[in-house]
């Protein structure tokens, strides 16, 4: 926990500065680089008050054949990020909120063990979003799915919906444990963000992908999905991908490798 | 017609006042069950992550499926010109809405936010079964009660039919809309049918009517009025009929998913190896809630009134479970994101759930239940829903 | 009838004011030094005048709630946010922990309940007190440094309050 801290705490702080970087970056890769590459920055770099695009496309790309057995990493960082309790932790683990968990699948027939985090998929055609009856459960213009728990009244029809489990009710009182950058509460239905904080702050990354990094492991990537420079795309390209239930034809925003 | 008065029940006795605060205890109950779970959130409940709704979506759903049965006896009257069924109309609106207002209690009050009530009502995403069936409701308690005035009212007497039509067909769709929050969902093996719209229909004509058929006789036994076997009877055929058609929908639905290799496990989990899940729908809601009705309905027991309540007693109870096994059932077998493989993780895939009802959650189903007995039990005090007399002489009239 | 309320009303205000600050006085001021350490810490400049604010802060609070949410539209004016940072009480490094903290202040005089708080964190960023150099914060130190010694008067409350 207390060691994760410095890390998003060291994050560039005032929007000047913020903005600053982004734009010295984004000019230097422009001259330097390529055009292309420019439009990448650019969309990362996003100035606060402007409102999120859907030129841009945020996805993950999951390599399973990299995701180490037994490796928590990516939980447990997400667990820091958005402060929800990991459920080793919690009292009632039937009931505590996961809003990743890492899945262990086997081929009963050959044997063949699989790892691989599951998560929201951030569909671009969500069940999620389709059956919530005050619209609190929408879709970002950038493919981020979320909850604005202003109008999440705790009906669970999201969850019933969801083909992936990906969404937890907060059971109980959190009693002003939240983190001031994510706000979540009681009675309300919540899952992955793609830790839209970070995406709004201009990180480009998500706490998951970040951990799956420095422990060497590099089995997630995140990305603009509809830039073509991108790495996730480029990666995307040369790398045969699935997406999870492909059958209900939800155009998922998480394509996985190695399943 | 003119042969037929209609009369509040009296409701001054001892006996009246008991009941209405029996069943005003039960709606304290409720209350204070709902109050225990809104302080501590679902987290004493027995619902979980796996298992998110549960004993109190059973309760609910049940009762809103009823209320749209309960009128059937109505629809009967004015929408297929029956006269004999005439004078039973009234008490079958009043116990619809009251039904409906039960369910719909329990239903808002499980909420993880019920206190955003307002929230519900103000933002609306059409494409949400949930968001049109707030609108069936809302039309069903207007249309219905529209319908009641033109029956108890004699200067709208004309516009009756024009109404009791109108009910009629709304009440179909808001079935239909029921059956629909479980139909629309592509996530769940044992939902997402077109099926479940039309045996949510047939289901609450069954249900509604077994209701129905309860209060009606405890109305008139109550209060010492002649209710004869000439009305009873035609209930009693009628019952069977729907009984048997609730019966051949959950064969047809269970022999088709048995077909598709896809649905084998799911199938194979409710119907042999699901544990007291695999009791409750054999035992519950085939046996209590099917054959056993059927049997006395069909045979010479069904012409007794004692018999004839216990088979409306047990198909009201087969229905319950039916409930319980529709909506536990399904979330109970875990979601196959990959077919073939197994699937283990800290958040229960691929796991059978397990879900243990807590007391405020049964509490809080039961107040639902209360709450319309309760508002029934009144209506009859000052309203005139219920003729003096409903006996063979009286109700031959009516047939001529 | 109205006027005979809106009296009481006042009266009841002064009343429980003067308690107040009696309380507030006696326990701050040995502890704060030459700073004044208050119970409600008030920026000196609010985005707003703060007889706005104290009308209309959620109007521009859900407005914003609004755009951040559903946009992704993050700027610091108006942004809740900004408004706990500024406005965290020092001894508790909350807005809503303590009765006597900014918002619940106001709020329990007013019996306005609120629901920020079920789902948002009352605290900074790395609490105010706990880290006054905090990055998130450092830029409104100076604003608490130079807390006016202003205080809520009874008739601005109970004109609040209706």
């Amino acid at each position: 926990m207390s060691d994760m801290k410095p890390r998003s705490d060291s994050t560039p702080a005032s929007p000047e500065r913020r903005r600053f970087v982004g734009a010295a970056t984004a000019t230097a890769a422009g001259l330097a680089i390529a055009p292309g590459v420019m439009l990448y920055e650019v969309a990362h770099g996003r100035a606060e008050e402007q409102a999120a695009s859907s030129a841009v496309r945020w996805g993950m790309l999951v390599d399973a054949t990299k995701c180490a057995s037994g490796c928590n990493d990516c939980v447990s960082a997400c667990s820091t990020e958005n402060g929800w309790t990991p459920v080793a932790e919690s009292k009632h683990p039937k009931q505590a909120p996961q809003w990743i968990r890492k899945l262990e699948l086997q081929d009963p027939l050959t044997q063949m063990e699989t790892n691989l985090p599951m998560l929201c998929q951030h569909c671009a055609e969500p069940p999620c979003v389709d059956v919530c009856p005050t619209g609190a459960s929408f879709k970002r213009a950038d493919g981020i799915v979320l909850v604005n728990r202003h109008t999440c009244i705790g009906c669970r029809y999201c969850m019933m919906a969801c083909p992936y489990k990906a969404r937890s009710l907060v059971h109980e009182p959190l009693n002003d444990t939240q983190k001031p950058d994510v706000p979540r509460g009681i009675g309300c239905v919540e899952a992955c963000t793609f830790c839209v904080q970070k995406v709004d702050r201009g990180d480009g990354n998500t706490a998951c992908a970040e951990a799956c990094t420095a422990a060497g492991h590099n089995a997630l990537l995140f990305g603009d999905m509809n830039d073509p420079e991108s790495e996730i795309s480029r990666r995307l390209r040369e790398l045969p991908t699935k997406q999870v239930r492909a059958d209900l034809n939800l155009n998922l925003g998480v394509r996985y490798h190695g399943i | 017609m003119a042969s037929i008065t209609f009369r509040e029940v009296e409701g001054s006795s001892p006996k009246y006042w008991i009941l209405l605060g029996f069943l005003g205890l039960f709606v304290l109950f409720g209350a204070l069950a709902w109050n225990y779970m809104h302080h501590h959130g679902h987290v004493v409940t027995g619902m979980d992550n796996q298992i998110v709704w549960g004993l109190p979506h059973v309760f609910a759903v049940f009762l809103i499926v009823a209320a749209s049965g309960a009128l059937n006896v109505a629809s009967i009257a004015s929408v297929f010109n029956k006269p004999m069924y005439k004078p039973l109309a009234p008490l079958s609106a009043i116990l619809s809405l009251a039904l409906l207002l039960g369910g719909l209690l329990v239903l808002v009050l499980d909420l993880g936010r019920s206190d955003r009530l307002i929230v519900a009502m103000t933002n609306f995403n059409f494409k949400s079964m949930f968001t049109w069936n707030v609108f069936l409701y809302s039309g069903f308690f207007v249309l219905v009660g529209i319908y009641l005035w033109t029956m108890l009212d004699r200067s709208v007497k004309s516009y009756s039919k024009a109404a009791g039509t109108a009910a009629f067909i709304w009440r179909l769709t808001l079935t239909t809309g029921t059956g629909s929050l479980f139909g629309f969902l592509v996530a769940r093996e044992l939902y997402g049918t077109a099926m479940l719209a039309p045996m949510f229909i047939i289901m609450s004509f069954a249900y509604g009517l077994a209701i129905y058929l309860m209060v009606l006789a405890a109305a008139y036994a109550w209060t010492g009025r002649a209710l004869g076997d000439a009305v009873m009877m035609r209930l009693k055929t009628l019952l069977a009929v729907f009984v048997a058609a609730v019966l051949y929908f959950v064969v047809v639905q269970h022999m088709t998913s048995l077909y598709f290799t896809k649905f084998h496990a799911v199938e194979a989990f409710i119907l042999r190896d699901g544990g007291s899940l695999t009791t409750l729908f054999w035992v519950g809601q085939i046996v209590i809630g099917c054959v056993v009705p059927l049997v006395i309905l069909l045979s010479s027991l069904g012409k007794q009134r004692t018999w004839l309540m216990i088979a409306c007693g047990l198909v009201i109870l087969g229905g319950i479970i039916q409930m319980y096994v529709t909506i536990i059932g399904a979330q109970a077998y875990p979601l196959d994101m990959f077919p073939g493989l197994t699937e283990k993780s800290s958040f229960f895939d691929g796991e059978i759930h397990t879900y243990v009802p807590s007391m405020p959650e049964f509490f809080l189903g039961l107040g639902g239940v209360a709450v319309a007995l309760l508002a029934t039990t009144f209506a009859v005090k000052v309203l005139r829903l219920l003729p003096a007399s409903l006996d063979d002489a009286s109700v031959a009239k009516l047939e001529h | 009838m109205a006027g005979k309320m809106k009296r009481l009303l006042a009266l009841g205000a002064v009343v429980l004011t003067t308690t107040a600050l009696a309380w507030a006085g006696s326990d701050a001021q040995p502890k704060a030094g030459g700073e004044s350490k208050r119970m409600i810490t008030k920026a000196e400049q609010c985005v707003e005048p703060t007889d706005y604010m104290r009308r209309n802060h959620m109007k521009v609070l859900n407005h914003h709630r609004d755009e951040t949410v559903i946009e992704g539209i993050r700027t610091k004016k108006y942004s809740l946010k900004e408004c706990i940072n500024c406005h965290a009480s020092e001894e508790t490094g909350s807005v809503a922990a303590a009765k006597d903290d900014f918002c619940v202040s106001c709020h329990s005089y007013a019996a306005v309940k609120i629901d920020c708080f079920d789902c948002h964190s009352t605290k900074p960023q790395g609490s105010v007190a706990m880290h006054p150099l905090n990055a998130e914060t450092a830029h409104y130190k100076h604003k608490l440094a130079a807390q006016t010694k202003s205080k809520i008067s009874a008739e601005e409350m109970a004109g609040v309050a209706q």
